[in-house]
């Protein structure tokens, strides 16, 4: 049998592709098949959850093809709208997560564990966000007391509050590098 | 410049834990220097000052001192080939990156690949099931780089990538498995069916929705944020013993009733790769996984998987060309891996 592809070499590779029960057949020959990319001898996922990823943007793009507004929302640092970003599947710059975080926190939810990073955080920022996460724990402790009328209590931790926030916007929460430098595990 | 040769990298050494079922453990962390366009975005003149940066932050690295250092640009198709069958180059790295690199460690244990679809993608690749001491490696090597390069890092999402599929952890880790007696009695499906509920991905050694072959799988972690490191180590670890435990009782049920066949199969096996002429790539592939099932079920002893890892490497195209030291068109590589199979085996026994 001759390759379908190219139709000069034999065809000595037959694949079978089972996807969500639809069967599929090809015969190739080497080159062809390696020309498709369907030899790759590849540990990286080829697939799979970007195209899911990038169909279920389409999605949430769709639902809100009335306004043009999310379409159009763009990066200030890079440039990118979320439309080219929700065709492509990737986005251009660490800024991109704030620039469209209200699309992309619900999906976010969908494909891993909850939105909030819960692993290692490099030395160089740990005392910063060591305080963050201290503030928002801080925050919810003042909710409870003011609930509970211990106005007295919850003044105290006001003024901590306040502290800690005045520390992080001037930066002045750099931690002294530990010596085991890997920081993994700061939990929650 | 050093030349790509074929080398046998530390995961085809054979050693390490459950390394009759398990080929190899692989970590690699996504990263990206902070204030700098992603890969894809990039413009040629960006990337070029990343490459800058973590060059010259490599060179000023002590324990970075013994890796070597490539440039895609200047290595040829081939080698760039070689490097993707080995692992150590991802294909998109070999295709098309712009100012894209490698560097690696004299075991091919750690590599890190430089403007792939990140910035950086750290990778540690081990023999057997050593998930832990791979992460380990990783972390080592990657606070290492921490420590003079500032990453692209958010308090919620954590490590920033250019694919939301990789935020948080940046963190993939995967084991490659060899599953013969699973897929002969047709459990597979099912076992796979069940992974792949508990948000684990599962492929054939040739990608995606192919078709498995030569019984190889493999099985990696989806979710990168929200749990940490150890969490997504510790499920994917816990999942694999228990593929393991079912392949184990799946090897029992088949050697108490088709000992002998299964004996039959692997001495064949081991003849056609002794003594065939002509042999494609895939027929290789499954002879090998033939050979390598008789082996661990005690039927054939004069091998071992070091020789098994290096025979399903040696005989993909690029790595045999590299062998022969020029380049081959198809049919001539099938006349060229029994040759290079022979001499291997010649080595081992």
């Amino acid at each position: 049998m001759l390759c379908q592809e190219c139709r000069r070499n034999e065809a000595n590779i037959h694949i079978v592709k089972n996807i969500h029960g639809k069967q599929t057949e090809l015969n190739l020959c080497e080159e062809c098949a390696r020309k498709k990319d369907e030899l790759d001898f590849t540990f990286e996922p080829q697939f799979s959850l970007h195209k899911l990823f990038s169909s279920m943007l389409n999605q949430s793009l769709r639902d809100a093809r009335e306004s043009n507004e999310v379409a159009n929302t763009q990066c200030q640092s890079c440039g990118l709208t979320f439309a080219q970003f929700s065709q492509v599947g990737r986005l251009g710059c660490g800024d991109c997560f704030a620039a469209f975080e209200d699309k992309l926190k619900p999906l976010l939810r969908r494909i891993h564990a909850g939105s909030a990073h819960n692993g290692k955080v490099p030395v160089k920022v740990q005392g910063r966000v060591r305080a963050i996460r201290q503030i928002d724990q801080l925050k919810e402790e003042l909710q409870v007391k003011i609930q509970n009328e211990e106005f007295e209590d919850a003044a105290l931790l006001r003024d901590c509050i306040r502290e800690l926030e005045s520390a992080v916007d001037k930066g002045a929460t750099v931690v002294e590098e530990d010596d085991n430098s890997s920081s993994k595990g700061e939990k929650q | 410049m050093k030349q790509v040769e074929f080398s046998l990298s530390r995961w085809m050494d054979g050693s390490g834990p459950e390394t009759d079922m398990v080929l190899s453990s692989r970590v690699r962390v996504a990263r990206n220097l902070k204030g700098h366009s992603f890969s894809c975005l990039a413009s040629n003149e960006q990337t070029a000052e990343v490459l800058g940066k973590v060059r010259s932050t490599i060179d000023d690295i002590v324990e970075l001192k013994n890796f070597t250092f490539w440039m895609m640009e200047d290595l040829t198709e081939l080698e760039k080939q070689a490097l993707v069958e080995k692992h150590l180059v991802s294909p998109l790295l070999a295709r098309e990156s712009k100012h894209g690199a490698l560097l690696l460690r004299e075991d091919e244990a750690v590599s890190l690949m430089i403007n792939e679809e990140d910035h950086l993608r750290l990778q540690v690749i081990l023999p057997g099931l050593q998930l832990e001491e791979a992460w380990r490696e990783a972390d080592y090597y990657d606070s290492l780089l921490e420590k003079e390069l500032e990453y692209a890092f958010d308090e919620n999402y954590g490590y920033l990538t250019a694919c939301p599929t990789n935020v948080g952890t940046g963190l993939r880790v995967s084991v490659m498995l060899h599953l013969p007696a699973l897929i002969i009695t047709r459990q597979i499906n099912r076992l796979l069916g069940a992974l792949s509920q508990v948000g684990l991905a599962i492929r054939g050694l040739y990608g995606e929705g192919s078709e498995i072959i030569g019984n190889l799988v493999q099985i990696s972690n989806q979710v990168t944020l929200g749990h940490s490191e150890d969490e997504i180590i510790g499920n994917l670890g816990g999942m694999i013993r228990q593929v393991i435990e079912q392949e184990q009782n799946a090897r029992q049920a088949l050697l108490d009733k088709k000992r002998a066949q299964l004996a039959d199969k692997a001495w064949r096996s081991l003849g056609l790769l002794k003594y065939a002429q002509v042999m494609s790539s895939q027929e290789a592939i499954q002879l090998i996984s033939d050979l390598r099932l008789g082996y661990d079920l005690g039927l054939i002893k004069t091998i071992n998987h070091r020789l098994l890892n290096e025979l399903l490497v040696l005989i993909r195209p690029a790595c045999l060309q590299l062998l022969a030291h020029r380049e081959l068109t198809e049919s001539e590589r099938n006349l060229e891996r029994p040759v290079q199979i022979k001499e291997a085996l010649a080595r081992y026994m």
